[in-house]
């Protein structure tokens, strides 16, 4: 059986606006295994990046704060490190690629010294040597004529350059963790899964986990072995990817599911539209007393309103926030 | 490189200021005459071919003399601006990591050192230290480093807020690390630009204090002091006084130019702070 790597109990993160202090982040839980493939799906907003945000320790704080819960990394409850103990694990052990390729990169500073950098931090490497290792990584992550490429400023590369660059700089210290977040969205389709495809490839190569965060289903259906659905700063759903394509339990991943443009679906589907989830998602400082997809939710009833569900099991390793469980029903029928 | 002489005000500029910088470089190594060599028989002379630039009432040859001064200028420019730029950014960078009170003690000294006005505190610095050059150039320096202090902090500020800060956090870099080789560089080019034109404005406070015979102390060449000297024979000699004008004149508009040109090219968007 495989280790758990990382383990995020119960995490909840807020932050204190003048309107309120906004939980972006509402007793969040899930883990992921070593050599695993997690996928955390879920709209803008719904506290997918501040959850990976807070694994690193790299919440801005004020205004946020992380008000409970645990997130062990190898066992170690990582929100009880020191600060200078959590930089040495950033970069080294668990590393992130972000969104934007665009302005992840110093404009300033040539793209070898960048990929350097965590190796003259971490390893200690003198300049040379640490520039010498971060060709071979452009090398890796099939930059065409690496070496020469050391020299060069990022306004010299295209998006996806770039973010073959970041990959780069995130896995030379070769961490056990990845966190992508949103790594491929800013990127033309085309080149979406390249970088997809090669991230995967380094992940399997390095035995590394990778923690996917995405608003795109189609990302994670092809990469992920496990997913978890994020709606309000809360866990809806958590499932196999299978299981999640097959038999999506909560109505907010039926909702996705549906919302998802398919290859064909016109023909064999008789031609229909696409359904987009009715309403938007509650602000978060708002307190909702039901189930926070309620409002937004067609076979909502009047215990969904008045208390909030738990995440209960509906399937072997398959978990889903919602009352339908209890009373199946009261699911209406697709129209 | 060549994107910055396509800027008229740049290439005037650079055209000034080198010609100032080689008649610094040259009077090191040569000047016509010795310039503090005193001569009674050629006292106050117009401009003739044994004195280009006419000469001073103990027969000094103005030309030697307003070379010298250069060197005196640069000296004063460079030093003030370094003066400026070590403490100034320092605190600036302080200011914009920190925030809260170190950001509001730092700025509140800055506008108090803004309260006073430049040259009448120098005046005071200058007359409690002692008149001289050194205390010219410190008096000079102490009121750069606001300047430099609130540049800093504004354009770090919003180089701290770049995604590729967070990027560098992620890969675990300090914020030592951070600040030195990720904010400083992304401010350089605001710096340089600032750097040129305090420079200008270090020249001038330095003629201005000499002048009043609280900077350099004679018989060193400086351009102010010249300046003073010539005020008593303007009736009989006005070419004493017209030459060292036209060398602050010449080297302040200069190196303003440069200032002006470099931040038209490096960076269009930028605010011109103070």
């Amino acid at each position: 059986m495989t280790a758990c790597l990382l383990s995020i109990e119960e995490l909840s993160v807020g932050f204190h606006t003048p309107e309120g202090t906004a939980r972006a982040v509402d007793r969040v839980s899930f883990s992921l295994d070593k050599g695993e493939t997690l996928g955390v799906v879920g709209e803008s907003g719904c506290g997918k990046s501040v959850t990976s945000l807070s694994i690193l320790g790299l919440i801005p704080s004020p205004p946020g704060t992380i008000e409970s819960g645990c997130i062990r990394f190898e066992g170690r409850n990582l929100l009880e490190l020191d600060p200078e103990a959590l930089r040495r694990l950033r970069g080294r052990e668990i590393s992130m690629i972000f969104q934007e390729p665009m302005t992840s990169l110093n404009p300033v500073i040539a793209i070898g010294r960048q990929v350097a950098e965590p190796l003259m931090v971490h390893h200690g490497l003198s300049r040379s040597a640490a520039l010498a290792q971060a060709g071979e990584w452009l090398d890796r992550v099939k930059i065409p004529a690496a070496r020469r490429r050391l020299e060069d400023y990022p306004h010299q590369l295209s998006g996806g350059m770039r973010q073959r660059v970041m990959i780069a700089m995130a896995m030379v210290c070769r961490p056990k963790l990845l966190i992508a977040d949103e790594p491929t969205t800013a990127l033309d389709v085309s080149i979406q899964a390249q970088i997809l495809s090669l991230m995967l490839d380094l992940k399997n190569e390095m035995g590394m986990s990778l923690l996917l965060i995405t608003h795109n289903l189609g990302v994670v259906a092809q990469t992920a072995a496990r997913v978890v659905v994020m709606y309000a700063g809360q866990v809806v759903e958590e499932a196999s990817v299978v299981d999640l394509f097959d038999r999506p339990f909560h109505p907010y991943t039926q909702g996705l599911l549906r919302s998802m443009p398919q290859l064909g679906a016109r023909r064999s589907g008789g031609g229909k539209r696409l359904k987009e989830i009715p309403g938007i998602v509650p602000a978060i400082t708002e307190t909702i007393a039901g189930c926070r997809f309620a409002p937004r939710c067609r076979h909502a009833f009047d215990h969904c309103r008045a208390k909030a569900p738990d995440l209960f099991s509906v399937g072997v390793g398959q978990r889903a926030r919602c009352w339908l469980k209890h009373f199946p029903e009261r699911r209406r029928s697709d129209a | 490189m060549k994107r910055f002489f396509h800027n008229k005000n740049f290439t005037v500029g650079f055209v000034l200021s080198l010609v100032v910088v080689i008649a610094a470089a040259v009077s090191l190594l040569w000047t016509p005459y010795d310039a503090n060599r005193m001569n009674a028989r050629d006292r106050l002379q117009g401009p003739s071919w044994q004195h280009p630039l006419g000469t001073d009432q103990y027969g000094r040859d103005t030309l030697s003399r307003v070379m010298t001064g250069s060197v005196n200028s640069i000296i004063v420019g460079l030093v003030t601006v370094a003066i400026g730029l070590t403490l100034g950014v320092g605190l600036g960078l302080i200011s914009a990591y920190f925030g809260r009170l170190a950001d509001e003690a730092i700025m509140r000294f800055a506008d108090l050192l803004f309260g006073f006005p430049a040259v009448l505190t120098a005046i005071l610095i200058t007359s409690i230290l002692g008149p001289s050059m050194v205390n010219a150039m410190l008096a000079i320096g102490i009121f750069y480093i606001p300047v430099f202090a609130r540049l800093t902090r504004a354009v770090a500020m919003v180089v701290w807020e770049r995604e590729f800060i967070a990027a560098a956090r992620a890969c675990g870099i300090s914020e030592l690390g951070i600040t030195w080789r990720h904010v400083l560089p992304n401010i350089l080019s605001p710096l340089l630009i600032q750097g040129t034109i305090q420079f200008a404005v270090a020249i001038l406070a330095e003629a201005g204090l000499s002048y009043l015979g609280l900077g350099t102390q004679p018989p060193h060449a400086s351009w102010g002091r010249m300046l003073n000297e010539a005020q008593t024979f303007m009736d009989t000699n006005p070419w004493m006084a017209i030459f060292p004008g036209l060398a602050i004149a010449w080297s302040v508009l200069g190196f303003n130019l440069l200032g002006d040109g470099l931040r038209d090219t490096l960076d269009p968007k930028m605010v011109r702070v103070r």
